[in-house]
C-alpha cells in the first residue's frame, strides 16, 4: 500500500541529478588496483626491506664480509665460538677463534673420558688451561655461521645482496635506458630509419646472448663495471622490442590524431599522450627484467664469471654453497632463501604491475 | 610459404657473420695466446706452436684466412686437444648435450603445458595456486641450486642415476641424461606453466568460447579443441628464447653432472683460449638458435592463420 | 502450447560491490513459428535472461536464484549439466552480437559448422561436411563448396553472421535466440540478415526470440514485445500495440526518443538521468527517478505486469489504476 505523504507534490517532473561521478585516471586506477592486489602489495613491501637490510644489515653485524678466521673454519649457524689464547714469550698473546663442534679436536691426545671432561668444563664457562692455550666461551655469536675461512656468512648474504641488486638494477637500467631510446626513435621515426634500427635487433636478437656475455668476461676481465655493462647490453633488445610496438601502435591510435587535429605541437604530442602510455609497459618490463638480470649474473658467478673476488654477490655464495652441501649445508640454504625469495617478490609484484596496468584485464 | 622460409634461412647468413667476426676479434683482443701459459715451452718452441697455426700473422690476415676456411666448413684443429679437430669435437659432444636438451625440452612441455592448462581452468582455486606457486619456485631457484639438490635427493640417497660423468654406468637405473634433463627442463616447465596459464586465459574469456558452449559442445572438447590452440600461441613464440636459454642452461648442468657435452667444451675452451673451438662453437649454437627461431615462427603459423601472411 | 516457458527467472551476480540483481522477475513463452521482441537498454537484463536459461551464465559470480523454464517437460534452469548441454545448438541455439570475436578464428569454417551435428548426432564427417556446404548455401553464400574450408578472417562481417545463423540452424532447432545478431553490422546488411533469419525462420517453423535495442527493427520483425528496464518487464504485448498505445512512460519516452520522428531544429528527446544501482534493492518501480509522471507512491509500492487488454500487459502503478491514460503525448519534454 502507498504511503500517503503529508506534503502535496505536483506533477511535475522530477529529476534526479546523477551523481557527477569523478573519473579516475589510469594511474589512480593503477594503484588503485594493485593496492588490492594483496600479493603483490606484499611483495613490493618485502623487497623494499630487503633492500633496506641489505644496505644497511652490514653495520649492525658486528663483522665485516671480508673478515676471515681460519681457525674457525665452517661453523654452523649460532654454534657456541670459544676463544683460544695462546701465550707468546716476548709477544702479545694470540687469539685465535674455535667453534664448539672442533673443540674436541684440540684434545686428541686426551683419553675419551677426559675430553669430554674438558669440553664439559669449556661448556659450562670455565677458563681452560692446557699447555700454553686457554680456552673459554665467549658471547660471540655468527647467527647465520661461517664458510670455509670463517666468514661470518650474515654479513657475506647482506653484503652479497647489495651487489647483486646493484648488478640487477644498474644492468636493467643499462638496458632500459638504450632499449626506450632505440625503440622510440625507431617506433616514431618510422619508415626506412625503423626497418634498419629494427634488422639490426633482430640479428642481434638471434645471437646466444649468455655465449656473448661469456665471451665479453672473459676478453675483458672480470670487471664489476663491465659486468652490468655487458648484461645489460644484451637485454635491450627485448625493451626495445615493446617500446617501438607500443609506439607504433599509440601513433595511429585516434587519441593521438584527435590531439594533432587539436593543434597540439608534436613535442605536447610526445610528453603528455605517448610517454605515459609507453611508461605501463617500461615498468612492468623493468621489474622483470631485473630478476632475469640477477639469475644470469649467478650463472656467471657459477661459472667462475661474475664479480671479482673478494666481492661476491649471492650467486658466488650459491656456487660455494652449493659445492660443500653436503658438510654445511647453512652456507646454502641462507643464500638461496634471500636470492629466491627476492626473485619471487619481484616476479610477483611484476605480475601485479602487469594486471594493474593493464585496463583490460579483469580478474573477476 | 616457402619463399619465406628460405628468405629467413638466408637470413642465417648476415647473423652468422657477424657472429663470426664478433667472436673472432674479441677472442684476439684477449691478452696472450693460447700457449703463452704454458710453462714448459721455451720461447723457440712457442714461436713454432703460433707459427704453425698461424698466429703470428697480421689479424687482418688470420681473419680472412679463417673465413676462407669456414666457409669450407673447415674449422681448423682445437688448440687443446691435438689431436682432434673442432668438427671432431663438436660431433663428439653435441650428440650428447642434445639428448639432454631433447629430454629437457620434452620434459619442459609436456609438464609446463599440462600444469598451465590445470591452473587456467581452474582459476584462483586450489589447483591454480598449488602449480602456480610450484611453478614461481621453479623460476626462482636457479638450475646451479636445484641440481645439487636433486642430485643430493636422487643420486647419493635413492641411488637412482649416477652423480656425474657419462660412460660406464650401467649399475644405476637411470640413463645418465636424466638428472640433467630434469634440473634443466623443470625450470624452463615453469616458465611454460606461466604462459600456458596466461593464453589460456585469455583465451577462455573470448566470446567464441561461449559461442562453443553455446552449441552444446562438451567442456573438455572446449578446452583441448577450442581453447588450447591459441592459448598455446605465447608457449610456441616462447619457444625461440627458451631453446637459446637450454643452450645456456647446458653450461650449467653439463658441470654440476659433469656430463662431456658441447656445453662444457665450449666454458673449457674459453679459458683455455682456444680460439678455433670457441669459435666453431659460437657459430654452430649461431646456427642452431636462428633454425630453432624459424621453427618457432612457422609452428605460430600454423597455430595461428591470421599471422600466416606476415611470416 | 508454448514451446519455452520462462516464469519468473531471477539471476543475481554476487559481486564485491554488493548483490546485483540483473534479472528480477522476468516471464514469456516463446512459440514455434513466432517472433517474440525483447527490448531493453544496456544493463536491462536482456541478454542475461536468455544466457540464464541456456545456462551460460557463469556461476560464479552469477547464481540462478529462482523460476522456472519449461521446455519439452524439462526445467532448463533445475536439470542436469549434461542434460542442459544435450540441447544447447540441438534443439535451442543462439546467435551472438559480434561475428568476428564470436567464430573461433583458430579453426576453419568447415570445422565449426560440423561441430553441432559431430557432437549431437551420430555421423560421419563426410555427411556433416556435406550438411555443413548445404547450410551456407541456405543462409545465400555463393560457391559454398570451397568457401566452407575457409577461416573466418577471410570473410566479411554479414558473411560471417550469415555463418553463424547458419551454424545455429545446422541440426534443425525448435527455438533460436538471437542476442543483438544486427547490431555491429552495417544498416544496408542488417536488413538482409534480418529477412535471412524470417525466411529460415518460415523455412523450418522456428521459435524465435529477438533481443534488441533498436525498436526499428522490433517494429519490423516481431510478432509480440516485451520491454525490459532493470532486470523487469515493465511492459509485454502485441507489437502493433504496443507502438499505438504504450501504457508505460518508459515506452512511451524510448518511441519519442526516436530521431527520426522530430522536426529538423528542434532539440532532440533525451530520458534525462541513468539507469538505476542494481546492486541496490528497488522497492518501487525502478524507472521513477526518470520518470515524468512519477509520485512518491511509485518509488515506494512494488509493482507487478498487470494486463490492461488481452494481449497488453504494463507494470506501472498509475496506469494500472487509471491515473494515466494516454502516454502518446507524454506530459512534458524532458530534455536532459
Amino acid at each position: 500500500m502507498s504511503i500517503e505523504t503529508a506534503t502535496v507534490v505536483p506533477d511535475a517532473p522530477v529529476i534526479q541529478e546523477a551523481k557527477l561521478a569523478s573519473g579516475t585516471s589510469l594511474w589512480q586506477d593503477a594503484w588503485y588496483r594493485l593496492q588490492r592486489n594483496r600479493l603483490a602489495l606484499g611483495s613490493l613491501v618485502f623487497f623494499c626491506m630487503m633492500a633496506v637490510v641489505c644496505v644497511l644489515g652490514p653495520l649492525f653485524t658486528g663483522y665485516t664480509y671480508e673478515q676471515t678466521e681460519l681457525s674457525l673454519k665452517a661453523s654452523a649457524p649460532l654454534e657456541p665460538i670459544i676463544e683460544r689464547t695462546e701465550s707468546v714469550k716476548n709477544g702479545a698473546p694470540r687469539r685465535s677463534y674455535l667453534g664448539l663442534s672442533s673443540i674436541e679436536d684440540e684434545f686428541l691426545e686426551k683419553s675419551p673420558e677426559e675430553r669430554q671432561a674438558v669440553v664439559a668444563r669449556i661448556k659450562r664457562g670455565e677458563v681452560v688451561r692446557e699447555d700454553r692455550f686457554s680456552y673459554h666461551l665467549t658471547r660471540l655469536k655468527h647467527r647465520f655461521g661461517t664458510d670455509a675461512l670463517g666468514r661470518d656468512l650474515l654479513t657475506r648474504v647482506l653484503v652479497g645482496g647489495q651487489i647483486s641488486l646493484a648488478v640487477g638494477f644498474a644492468a636493467t637500467l643499462v638496458s632500459v635506458v638504450i632499449g626506450v631510446l632505440w625503440g622510440a626513435v625507431a617506433g616514431f621515426l618510422g619508415g626506412k630509419v625503423d626497418t634498419v634500427m629494427m634488422r639490426l635487433v633482430d640479428i642481434l636478437y638471434a645471437m646466444p646472448f649468455t655465449v656473448i656475455v661469456i665471451l665479453l668476461m672473459v676478453t675483458f676481465g672480470r670487471n664489476f663495471i663491465l659486468l652490468f655493462v655487458a648484461i645489460g647490453a644484451v637485454e635491450w633488445l627485448t625493451m626495445a622490442r615493446i617500446v617501438r610496438g607500443q609506439i607504433i601502435s599509440l601513433k595511429h591510435q585516434e587519441f593521438v590524431e584527435a590531439a594533432v587535429s587539436l593543434g597540439l605541437s608534436e613535442r605536447t604530442i610526445i610528453l603528455r599522450h605517448l610517454i605515459p602510455n609507453v611508461l605501463g609497459p617500461v615498468i612492468i618490463y623493468t621489474t622483470l627484467t631485473v630478476p632475469d638480470v640477477m639469475l644470469l649474473e649467478a650463472v656467471l658467478s657459477f661459472l667462475g664469471l661474475g664479480v671479482p673476488p673478494p666481492m661476491s654477490s649471492w650467486g658466488a655464495l650459491l656456487d660455494d654453497g652449493a659445492r660443500t652441501m653436503e658438510t654445511s649445508l647453512w652456507l646454502l640454504v641462507f643464500p638461496a632463501l634471500f636470492f629466491s625469495s627476492t626473485l619471487f617478490s619481484l616476479n610477483f609484484l611484476g605480475d601485479g604491475l602487469r594486471d594493474a596496468l593493464d585496463p583490460k584485464s579483469s580478474k573477476d | 610459404m616457402i619463399k619465406v622460409i628460405v628468405g629467413r634461412l638466408l637470413q642465417l647468413i648476415p647473423v652468422l657473420w657477424i657472429l663470426l667476426t664478433l667472436t673472432f676479434f674479441l677472442t684476439k683482443m684477449v691478452p696472450g695466446g693460447p700457449f703463452s701459459a704454458e710453462r714448459q715451452a721455451t720461447p723457440e718452441v712457442i714461436a713454432r706452436l703460433n707459427e704453425y697455426y698461424g698466429l703470428d700473422k697480421p689479424v687482418w690476415q688470420q681473419y680472412l684466412s679463417y673465413l676462407g676456411k669456414v666457409v669450407r666448413f673447415d674449422f681448423g684443429p682445437s688448440y687443446t686437444y691435438q689431436s682432434d679437430s673442432v668438427t671432431e669435437i663438436i660431433a663428439r659432444s653435441f650428440p650428447i648435450s642434445l639428448q639432454i636438451g631433447t629430454l629437457a625440452f620434452a620434459i619442459a612441455i609436456v609438464i609446463g603445458v599440462t600444469a598451465g592448462a590445470i591452473a587456467a581452468v581452474n582459476k584462483n582455486k586450489v589447483w591454480d595456486y598449488l602449480p602456480m606457486s610450484v611453478a614461481m619456485l621453479g623460476i626462482c631457484l636457479p638450475t646451479f641450486v636445484l641440481g645439487p639438490i636433486l642430485a643430493l635427493i636422487f643420486c647419493l640417497e635413492l641411488k637412482l642415476a649416477p652423480v656425474s660423468g657419462w660412460y660406464g654406468l650401467e649399475y644405476v637405473p637411470l640413463h645418465p641424461a636424466v638428472m640433467p634433463a630434469v634440473t634443466l627442463g623443470l625450470f624452463y616447465a615453469a616458465n611454460v606453466a606461466r604462459l600456458t596459464r596466461g593464453g589460456m586465459l585469455d583465451i577462455l574469456n573470448q566470446d567464441f568460447i561461449r559461442t562453443a558452449r553455446a552449441k552444446g559442445v562438451p567442456e573438455h572438447q572446449i578446452i583441448l579443441k577450442h581453447a588450447l590452440r591459441g592459448g598455446l600461441l605465447p608457449v610456441v613464440s616462447f619457444l625461440g628464447p627458451a631453446f637459446a636459454g637450454l643452450i645456456s642452461g647446458s653450461f650449467v648442468v653439463e658441470k654440476i653432472f659433469n656430463v662431456p657435452g658441447l656445453g662444457q667444451e665450449f666454458i673449457k675452451s674459453v679459458f683455455n683460449r682456444d680460439y678455433p673451438l670457441i669459435l666453431g662453437t659460437v657459430i654452430f649454437f649461431g646456427t642452431l638458435i636462428v633454425i630453432f627461431n624459424l621453427v618457432s615462427d612457422i609452428a605460430q603459423a600454423l597455430l595461428d592463420p591470421k599471422s600466416r601472411k606476415s611470416l | 502450447m508454448p514451446l519455452l516457458s520462462v516464469e519468473n527467472l531471477k539471476t543475481y551476480f554476487y559481486t564485491r560491490a554488493g548483490t546485483v540483481r540483473a534479472v528480477d522477475g522476468v516471464s514469456f513463452d516463446l512459440e514455434s513459428g513466432k517472433t517474440l521482441g525483447i527490448v531493453g537498454e544496456s544493463g536491462s537484463g536482456k541478454s542475461v535472461t536468455c544466457y540464464s536459461i541456456l545456462g551460460l551464465v557463469p556461476q560464479p559470480p552469477g547464481r540462478i536464484v529462482g523460476g522456472r523454464a519449461l521446455f519439452a517437460g524439462v526445467d532448463l534452469l533445475a536439470c542436469s549439466k549434461e542434460q542442459l548441454r544435450k540441447i544447447r545448438g540441438k534443439r535451442i541455439s543462439m546467435i551472438f552480437q559480434d561475428p568476428m570475436t564470436s567464430l573461433n578464428p583458430y579453426l576453419r569454417i568447415s570445422e565449426q559448422l560440423m561441430e553441432p551435428l559431430l557432437v549431437h548426432e551420430r555421423i560421419s564427417r563426410k555427411h556433416a561436411l556435406n550438411r555443413a556446404v548445404t547450410s551456407l548455401e541456405e543462409v545465400g553464400i555463393q560457391d559454398a563448396g570451397r568457401r566452407v574450408h575457409f577461416y573466418p578472417h577471410e570473410f566479411s562481417g554479414g558473411m560471417r553472421q550469415r555463418v553463424m545463423i547458419a551454424m545455429a540452424l545446422i541440426s534443425r532447432p525448435e527455438i533460436l535466440i538471437a542476442d543483438e545478431p544486427t547490431t555491429a553490422l552495417d544498416v544496408t546488411v542488417q536488413a538482409q540478415i534480418l529477412e535471412l533469419i524470417k525466411q529460415r525462420q518460415r523455412e523450418l517453423g522456428l521459435a524465435v526470440a529477438f533481443i534488441t535495442h533498436d525498436l526499428g527493427v522490433v517494429a519490423s520483425f516481431c510478432a509480440s514485445v516485451k520491454v525490459m528496464y532493470a532486470g523487469r518487464i515493465v511492459e509485454a504485448g502485441l507489437t502493433r500495440e504496443i507502438f499505438a498505445r504504450p501504457c508505460h512512460p518508459y515506452n512511451a519516452a524510448l518511441q519519442q526518443s526516436i530521431p527520426a520522428l522530430h522536426e529538423k531544429g528542434k532539440p532532440l528527446f533525451t530520458i534525462a538521468g541513468l539507469p538505476p544501482d542494481l546492486s541496490k534493492p528497488i522497492p518501487g518501480c525502478p524507472f521513477a527517478p526518470r520518470c515524468a509522471y512519477m509520485l512518491p507512491k511509485c518509488q515506494q509500492t512494488p509493482v507487478r505486469l498487470q494486463g490492461v487488454t488481452a494481449h497488453h500487459e504494463t507494470a506501472c502503478l498509475r496506469f494500472q489504476v487509471g491515473e494515466i491514460g494516454d502516454l502518446r503525448h507524454p506530459l512534458a519534454s524532458v530534455t536532459a
